[in-house]
């Protein structure tokens, strides 16, 4: 039985160092930018990036209903950064045209830290992940300011001003980080979301 | 995959380091980010897909028709074109002006162009860019000049060609420059690095590691000359991760198509059915300068060193 295979949503963003984040838990990985590409894969990363940007090709490119669809279907997603805003329900501080895909039932608040000279580096432990805390890296990043029942807290900050702030969820299938962890070649979140795709299957 | 730029940190939190700086540019690959002087624009561009807006005072084909020193941005328009659009904002210092650079982190603008484009106020000195929170762009014609801006702190990196032209050629010269000095790099033995080093004018660690990679170690956008959605694909397939466009939207005859057209054909960049079908009817492109036909010292991209 081959190993599953995970696609990379290719339409903007930091594609290459989740790709070879999955390639090194020893995933099948590849880009996905067309409908045709998503139906080969047995789950999708969604990469760091502008949001409002992916939001905007996902649309043209006519990947928001198969994307939709494979969702309801039970396929597993996670999503870095960029990737939490598009599998958020709810968006503060987007675009008013800003949609994600029918995802998590949470809220998120975009750009929540700040600008760019507010993005930090610090640890985040992950609920699930064995190991030391990771060394999460945010940029520009969200956070998670409501979550429905059912949605699991998986990480939170654990100091500084933005203290107990929510960057690590999951929803069944669904996975979602603030920070990057494809950034800083620790691939124990890539490991964890291949295994919830292998059992997805 | 990226080396760690900066020291476990233990349970403390840390700002500005090189790898936020760098990954921020990361986020942008596969993007737009396109020149802007009003917040009207920064709109049109953020409704465009832009994935960040470079705020400036006059588009580089208007600095070369009018003249003059040209400077940073008043910062009233720089703070309007923030509070306008939710993308990142970039704005341009002057080549060495790091009190330009000051200003323009006070404001809180996401990333620093250090720009040729602008009159440069050092001939002799780039601005310390270690020395800053905010990331910073620099331009380069080579892989020497890229590998100086890197040991200056520069994040990203964009090949200069010649902006306010509409003409492509030089951005595509820098971009194959770039790209066949570093394979020359990594087809040496390791014993012939350090004359290499020697050669490019740059640190033997640093060319030693792009080297080993076989790639710079922070992201290499193109610029300068890109006016069409074909021009933004031929550089992607050279190599670009991603195109700054300056004059070429706002300089044309309908921006917000030509802006989205760009967009589609950066991330289509390797698929003609979609590259034909966005360059249609998109109007006037700009009016172009023949690169040939600008005398010597008024090339923009001989700026920097």
């Amino acid at each position: 039985m081959r190993g599953p295979v995970i696609g990379v949503l290719a339409l903007q963003g930091d594609v290459r160092e989740h790709l070879a984040a999955l390639t090194g838990v020893g995933v099948d990985a590849r880009p996905v930018r067309r409908p045709a590409e998503l139906d080969a894969v047995d789950g999708l990363v969604i990469p760091g990036g502008e949001s409002t940007t992916m939001s905007k090709l996902v649309d043209i490119f006519g990947l928001r209903e198969p994307v939709d669809k494979r969702i309801a279907a039970g396929m597993p997603v996670y999503g870095s950064c960029a990737g939490m805003i598009m599998l958020a329900a709810e968006v503060l501080d987007g675009r008013p045209d800003q949609r994600g895909f029918a995802g998590i039932g949470m809220t998120v608040r975009r750009n929540a830290f700040g600008r760019q000279v507010d993005s930090f580096e610090a640890p985040v432990r992950v609920a699930g992940v064995d190991g030391p805390a990771f060394h999460a890296v945010f940029i520009r990043a969200p956070w998670v300011e409501r979550v429905d029942p059912g949605v699991e807290v998986l990480g939170r900050v654990t100091g500084g001003p933005a203290v107990d702030r929510v960057v690590a969820v999951r929803q069944g299938n669904l996975l979602a980080t603030s920070f990057h962890p494809e950034l800083t070649g620790d691939l124990r979140l890539h490991r964890y979301f291949a295994d919830l795709v292998a059992a997805a299957r | 995959m990226p080396e760690p730029t900066s020291p476990n940190a233990g349970d403390a939190q840390v700002w500005g380091t090189a790898r936020v700086k760098r990954g921020m540019a990361e986020m942008l690959k596969g993007g737009v980010i396109m020149d802007v002087v009003t917040a009207e624009q920064a709109r049109i561009a953020e409704d465009a897909g832009a994935v960040a807006v470079m705020a400036l005072e006059r588009v580089p084909a208007d600095i070369r028709a009018q003249g003059g020193v040209s400077r940073m941005s008043d910062p009233d328009m720089i703070d309007g074109i923030i509070q306008a659009v939710s993308i990142p904002v970039m704005a341009k210092a002057r080549i060495g002006h790091f009190v330009e650079a000051q200003i323009l982190q006070s404001l809180g603008v996401d990333y620093v162009d250090e720009s040729e484009v602008l009159t440069p106020a050092d001939y002799a000195n780039h601005i310390d860019k270690w020395a800053f929170t905010v990331p910073f762009v620099c331009g380069a014609t080579n892989l020497g000049e890229a590998l100086r801006r890197i040991t200056e702190g520069a994040a990203m990196i964009r090949s200069k060609g010649e902006a306010g032209t509409g003409d492509v050629s030089n951005a595509t010269m820098h971009m194959r420059r770039i790209r066949q000095e570093i394979a020359r790099l990594s087809s040496l033995p390791a014993d012939e690095l350090f004359v290499a080093a020697k050669e490019l004018q740059a640190p033997y660690e640093l060319v030693r590691e792009v080297a080993e990679t076989g790639k710079l170690p922070v992201v290499l956008f193109t610029a300068g000359g890109i006016a069409t959605p074909a021009d933004a694909a031929m550089m992607m397939q050279l190599g670009a991760e991603g195109v700054f466009v300056g004059s070429g939207i706002f300089k044309s005859g309908n921006p917000a198509q030509r802006a989205a057209a760009i967009v589609k054909a950066t991330t289509f960049h390797d698929d003609p059915d979609v590259l034909a079908k966005v360059s249609r009817g998109l109007g006037e492109a700009m009016v172009g300068i023949n690169v040939d036909e600008i005398p010597q010292p008024h090339r923009l991209a001989e700026r920097g060193w």
